[in-house]
C-alpha cells in the first residue's frame, strides 16, 4: 500500500429539492496517494463537482447531505468533523481552484490583498510581509511584473491570468491536495497549455497531489497517472492512464475515447465520429441497475437488473460492467 | 382577494342599494350596526355605500393609469431601444427630464389649470377621471420606458432574435414575436406597483381636495374626511385605509402571478 | 492585398473584409476607441465545401461569420455570394439572401426563444418566407424537418427549456435548414455540447452536407473538431487570416508559427504519445491597439526586428497554401 492522501469509500451527497432527492453523488469511490495526479472525467452533470466540494465539505447543507459514505483524509474521516477543525484543513491542507476564473476572485479587492489573506492565514506575518508573500507568488506563476501586479483589481487580468492567480492562492497555503475543477474549460488552448504546465511545474516544486476534473480526456492523456471516470453520479471505471487509454473496458470510456476527433491521426477525415446515442439520465430517478443502460450498445437484461459493482479486472483496473 | 375587492365594487351597490349620500344626521358618526355595516360618517352617509362606489373609482383610476403609463412607457422605452443614435438619446433625454420634474408641485399645476377647462367639456366627474388618470400615467412612464429599453437592449443582441434578424424577420416582427415577450415579465411586476401607486397618489390628490369634488367619495377622499374624526369615529378611516393595504398587496401578487404564468418555464 | 485566387466555383468569396467597433467610454459615452475586430479577411469558400475557421476567443470568428451574413455591418470590404456583392445588397435582394445563407449559433440556450414552441420558431422562416401557404403544408414540413435533424414530431408542441442542450443544437439547425439554405455559417456549433453529444452532431451536420450539398463555414476554437469535419482551414489571430490550407497539409505541414503553437497546444488523448509542445508566451493582446508590423510578433518564437515594421502579406507558398509570414514558406 502506497501513502494515501485521500481515500473516499461509498460517498453519497443528495440534494434535497422540489421534485424530489438529486442523487448527485451516488456511491463514489476514489483513491488520491501523495504526489499522484488523479484525473475525474465525466459529462456535464455526472457528479464532479460535487464530488470535489464535498471533500472540502463545501456543499450547502441543506439543500445538501451526506447519506452515506466517508471521506478519509490521512487515514481520517472528515465527515463528522466540525467547522473550526474542517476550517484547518482547508486553510493547510487541501486547496480548490475553480472552473470559472472570472466569478472566483472577489472583485472589490486587489489581486495582492486576497492572496496576501490567504497567506496571513496560516503564517503570523506583518501586513507588509503577507504582500511581499503574495508578490512572491504571483511571480512564482509567471505573472510579469509582480511587484507592480499585485495592486491591481481582477478585472485588470485576463482569464488566464486570473487563472494563474487563483493557482498562486490555492498554493500559498501550501496544500497537500490541490483539487482543480475544470481549469482550463473556459481558456483557449495555448492559455489551456501554458497553465497545466504551471500545475506540473508546481506539482514538482511542492511535491503536492492533484485532483483533475475536466471532461477534456486529451488533458487526462497528457497529465493524470491515473483516472476515475464517472456517469451518472456513480464511478464505472477506473485505471492507471495508459491501461484506460489503451484498453478501455467500460462501453462509457469506450465511447468518450472514441467519440473524439483526432488530430494526430491522418485518417480521421474519413472516418465517421462513433458517438454515445441518447443523454444522461436524470439523476432524480436514475435508472435501476446500470444507468448506462439506455445508451450502452451492449446491454443486456441483467444489466437492468442490479447495480454492477466495481470489479478489479486488472491491478489497479476497476470496471463496474457486468461485461 | 383581488377578484373579491373588485366584485364588491361592482355588483356590491346592487346589492347594498342605499344611497351614498344619504344625509341622516340622526345617525352620524355611527359604528358599525346592521343598518349602516360599516358604520357612518359625520354626515350619517353610510360608510359602505361610499366604499364601494368609491372603490370603482378608485380601482378604475389605478388600473387607467397603469394602462397609460404602460403604453406610454412600453413605446417610448422599445422606440428607444431599438434604434441607436439620436433618436435614442433624445428619448431617454425627455424620459430623463420627465424624471427631474417635481412630480407633486407640477401635478398641483396641472389640475389647478386645467380642471375647469377639462371639466366642462366632460362634467365633473369625467372630468376629474379624465385629468387625474392622464396626470398619473402621464408622470408615471418614465420608469417604464427606461426598463423597457434596458430590456430591450440586451435582447435585441440576444442570439434567437439574431436568428430571427438571419432569417430574414422584419423590424417589428422581431419586437413583436421576439423581444417584447420576453421583456414584459419584468414591465408588468413595475406595471403592477403603478396601479397601487396610482391609487395611492389619487388619495393624495384628493387628501389636498385637487382630485375628485368633495360630494365623490373615493377611498382617498373617505381618508381624507375621517382624519378629523379620528379619535371618535376611527372606523371611518379603518375601512378605506384598508381597503387600499388589501387591494394594494393584491394587486401586487397579481402581477407575481402573471409574470409566472407568463413564463412558460413554468408551465406544467 | 493580394488575395487567394482559385479558379473553379467559388459559392462564397470574402475580400479584404474589415470591421471596427467603436469603443465608448467617459461620462458623455463618447467613441475614444476602436476595435479592430476583422482587420482585412479575405478567402473564399467552394460549393459543397466547409472551410474551418480557427483562432483564439476573440480573434474576430463570430464578427467575421456575422459580417458575411449581414447581421452586423462590414466597415469596408466585399463579400461576394454567387457572383453579387452582399455588402451592398438591401430591400428585397437582402431578403433573398436570407434564405441563401444561415446561421447557427453556439449557446444552445441562448439561440431559441424560450417563449415560443418549437413548431413555431422552426415554423417563423416559412411564415417570413411565406414558404408553406396552409396551416398543414406549415405543420408538414415542421414535422420533416424535425425528423431529419433526428427529433420526434411530437416535439413541436414543446418548449425549448424542455430539452438538452443537444437537442436544442438539433432545433436550431433545424430552424437554419427550413429556407432551404446553400450556405451555413456555424459559429461553434459543438463548443457548448458534451463530448458524446459532439459527436452525434458533427455526424448530423455531415450527414447534412451530403445530403442537401450544404457548404459550411465552419467557425470553432477546437482544432480537432475543425480537423475533422473541414476541406480547408483558416486560421486566424488579432483580426487576420494568418494561414490557409487544405485541413490535412494544415496539421501535417503547418507553416505559421502561430499555427504551430496552436497545434502543438492540442492535447492529445492518448498517454503513449509524447511531443515537443511550443509554449506561447503570455496572452492575446488586446485588440484596441494591436501590435505594429505583423500582429503575432510580441509572442512569436522566431520574430525578427522588422516583424514590428513590416505587415506580412498572405502569399501562396505551395498550390493552395498560403501563409501570412516573412520568415516561413
Ligand atoms: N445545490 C444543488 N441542489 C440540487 N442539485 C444539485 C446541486 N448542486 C448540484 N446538483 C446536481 O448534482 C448533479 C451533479 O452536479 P455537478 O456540479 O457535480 O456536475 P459536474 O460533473 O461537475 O458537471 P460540469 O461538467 O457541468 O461541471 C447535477 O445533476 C446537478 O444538477
Ligand atoms: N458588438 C461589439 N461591440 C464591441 N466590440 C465587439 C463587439 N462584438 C465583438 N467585439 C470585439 O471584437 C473582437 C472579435 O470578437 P469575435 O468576433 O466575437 O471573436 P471570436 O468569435 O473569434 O471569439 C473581440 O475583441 C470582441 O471583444
Ligand atoms: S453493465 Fe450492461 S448496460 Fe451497463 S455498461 Fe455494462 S454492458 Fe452496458
Ligand atoms: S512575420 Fe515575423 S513575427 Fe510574424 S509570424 Fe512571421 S516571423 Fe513571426
Ligand atoms: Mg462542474
Ligand atoms: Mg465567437
Amino acid at each position: 500500500m502506497q501513502d494515501t492522501l485521500l481515500d473516499i469509500r461509498g460517498l453519497k451527497t443528495w440534494f434535497k429539492t422540489e421534485d424530489g432527492m438529486v442523487r448527485a453523488v451516488d456511491g463514489v469511490d476514489l483513491r488520491i496517494d501523495r504526489g499522484e495526479t488523479v484525473g475525474v472525467v465525466g459529462e456535464s452533470g455526472c457528479g464532479k463537482t460535487v464530488t470535489a466540494r464535498s471533500v472540502l465539505k463545501l456543499i450547502d447543507m441543506p439543500p445538501g447531505r451526506f447519506e452515506a459514505g466517508q471521506i478519509l483524509w490521512q487515514g481520517r474521516d472528515i465527515i463528522p468533523l466540525d467547522q473550526d477543525e474542517m476550517n484547518q484543513i482547508r486553510a493547510r491542507e487541501i486547496a480548490i481552484i475553480f472552473q470559472e476564473p472570472m466569478t472566483s476572485l472577489n472583485p472589490v479587492y486587489t489581486v495582492g490583498d486576497q492572496i496576501a489573506e490567504v497567506i496571513a492565514l496560516h503564517q503570523k506575518l506583518s501586513p507588509r510581509q503577507a504582500m511581499a508573500g503574495a508578490a512572491e507568488m504571483l511571480r512564482l506563476v509567471n505573472i510579469p511584473n509582480p511587484q507592480k501586479r499585485v495592486h491591481d483589481y481582477p478585472h485588470q487580468f485576463s482569464g488566464g491570468m486570473r487563472q494563474r492567480v487563483m493557482i498562486a492562492m490555492a498554493l500559498s497555503c501550501q496544500p497537500k491536495l490541490l483539487i482543480a475543477d475544470e481549469p482550463t474549460t473556459a481558456l483557449d488552448v495555448t492559455i489551456q497549455a501554458q497553465i497545466l504546465e504551471l500545475m506540473q511545474e508546481m506539482k514538482d516544486k511542492f511535491g503536492m497531489s492533484i485532483m483533475l476534473i475536466t471532461h477534456a480526456m486529451g488533458v487526462v492523456a497528457e497529465t493524470c497517472q491515473r483516472v476515475t471516470v464517472m456517469y451518472a453520479g456513480k464511478v464505472v471505471e477506473e485505471a492507471p492512464v495508459e491501461a484506460l487509454f489503451g484498453d478501455p473496458r467500460h462501453p462509457y470510456t469506450q465511447g468518450l475515447i472514441r467519440s473524439i476527433p483526432r488530430i494526430d491521426r491522418a485518417v480521421s477525415r474519413q472516418a465517421r465520429l462513433e458517438s454515445i446515442q441518447g443523454t444522461v439520465p436524470s439523476l432524480l430517478n436514475p435508472p435501476a441497475g446500470c444507468r448506462f443502460a439506455a445508451r450502452c450498445k451492449h446491454a443486456m437484461d441483467i444489466c437492468t437488473q442490479g447495480i454492477p459493482p466495481l470489479k478489479e479486472v486488472a491491478p489497479g483496473h476497476r470496471v463496474a460492467c457486468v461485461l | 382577494m383581488l377578484s373579491i375587492l373588485v366584485l364588491g365594487v361592482l355588483v356590491g351597490p346592487y346589492l347594498w342599494p342605499v344611497a351614498i349620500n344619504d344625509i341622516d344626521f340622526a345617525a352620524k358618526l355611527q359604528g358599525p350596526s346592521l343598518a349602516h355595516p360599516l358604520g357612518t360618517d359625520d354626515l350619517g352617509q353610510d360608510l359602505l355605500a361610499r366604499m364601494m362606489y368609491g372603490g370603482k373609482i378608485s380601482l378604475a383610476v389605478g388600473f387607467a393609469a397603469m394602462l397609460v403609463a404602460l403604453t406610454v412607457g412600453v413605446l417610448i422605452g422599445s422606440v428607444a431601444g431599438m434604434s441607436s443614435g439620436w433618436v435614442d438619446a433624445a428619448l431617454m433625454w425627455l424620459t430623463d427630464l420627465f424624471l427631474a420634474l417635481p412630480t407633486l408641485p407640477l401635478l398641483l399645476l396641472v389640475m389647478y389649470l386645467f380642471r375647469d377647462s377639462v371639466k366642462k367639456v366632460l362634467g365633473v366627474e369625467g372630468g376629474a377621471f379624465v385629468l387625474i388618470v392622464i396626470v398619473i400615467g402621464g408622470l408615471r412612464w418614465m420608469p417604464v420606458a427606461r426598463l423597457v429599453r434596458a430590456q430591450f437592449l440586451s435582447l435585441r443582441e440576444k442570439e434567437f432574435v439574431e436568428a430571427a434578424r438571419a432569417l430574414g424577420a422584419s423590424k417589428v416582427r422581431q419586437v413583436v414575436q421576439h423581444i417584447l415577450p420576453n421583456a414584459l415579465g419584468p414591465v408588468i411586476v413595475v406595471g403592477t406597483i403603478d396601479v397601487a401607486a396610482a391609487i395611492i397618489f389619487e388619495s393624495t390628490l384628493s387628501f389636498l381636495g385637487l382630485g375628485f369634488p368633495s360630494d365623490v367619495p373615493t377611498w382617498g377622499s373617505m381618508l381624507r374626511d375621517a382624519k378629523d374624526y379620528l379619535d371618535i369615529a376611527a372606523h371611518w378611516a379603518l375601512f378605506p385605509g384598508a381597503a387600499i393595504f388589501l387591494t394594494v398587496l393584491a394587486i401586487n401578487f397579481v402581477g407575481d402571478g402573471l409574470r409566472d404564468a407568463f413564463d412558460p418555464r413554468r408551465m406544467l | 492585398m493580394n488575395a487567394p485566387v482559385t479558379p473553379t466555383e467559388d459559392l462564397l468569396r470574402v475580400r479584404d473584409l474589415r470591421k471596427r467597433f467603436a469603443v465608448k467610454g467617459g461620462i458623455f459615452s463618447r467613441i475614444v476607441d476602436q476595435v479592430h475586430a476583422v482587420d482585412g479577411v479575405s478567402f473564399e469558400i467552394g460549393k459543397g465545401e466547409t472551410l474551418g475557421l480557427v483562432g483564439e476567443s476573440g480573434c474576430g470568428k463570430s464578427t467575421t461569420g456575422r459580417c458575411i451574413l449581414r447581421l452586423i455591418e462590414p466597415s469596408s470590404g466585399e463579400v461576394w455570394f454567387q457572383g453579387n456583392d452582399v455588402t451592398r445588397m438591401d430591400g428585397d435582394a437582402l431578403r433573398s439572401l436570407r434564405r441563401d445563407m444561415q446561421i447557427i449559433f453556439q449557446d444552445p440556450y441562448a439561440s431559441l426563444n424560450p417563449r415560443l414552441k418549437v413548431g413555431a420558431i422552426i415554423g417563423e422562416a416559412l411564415t417570413i418566407h411565406k414558404l408553406a401557404p396552409t396551416q398543414k403544408a406549415m405543420e408538414d414540413r415542421v414535422v420533416q424537418l424535425l425528423e431529419t435533424v433526428g427529433l420526434q414530431p411530437d416535439h413541436m408542441h414543446r418548449f425549448p427549456h424542455e430539452f438538452s442542450g443537444g437537442q436544442r443544437q438539433r432545433i436550431g439547425i433545424a430552424r437554419a435548414l427550413a429556407v432551404e439554405p446553400k450556405l451555413i455559417v456555424c459559429d461553434e456549433p459543438v463548443s457548448a455540447l458534451d463530448v458524446s453529444i459532439q459527436a452525434q452532431v458533427i455526424n448530423l451536420l455531415e450527414d447534412l452536407q451530403e445530403e442537401f450539398g450544404l457548404t459550411y463555414l465552419f467557425i470553432a476554437h477546437d482544432l480537432s473538431v475543425v480537423e475533422h469535419i473541414s476541406t480547408r482551414v483558416a486560421v486566424m489571430y488579432l483580426g487576420r487570416v494568418v494561414e490557409i490550407a487544405p485541413s490535412r497539409e494544415l496539421y501535417d505541414n503547418p507553416l505559421h508559427p502561430y499555427t504551430e503553437a496552436l497545434l502543438s497546444a492540442v492535447p492529445i488523448p492518448d498517454p503513449t504519445v509524447k511531443r515537443k509542445r511550443i509554449m506561447l508566451q503570455g496572452d492575446v493582446p488586446n485588440p484596441i491597439r494591436p501590435p505594429s508590423g505583423c500582429h503575432f510578433h510580441t509572442r512569436c518564437p522566431i520574430a525578427k526586428p522588422d516583424c514590428a515594421q513590416r505587415v506580412p502579406e498572405l502569399r501562396e507558398s505551395k498550390p493552395g497554401h498560403w501563409v501570412s509570414c516573412h520568415y516561413r514558406g
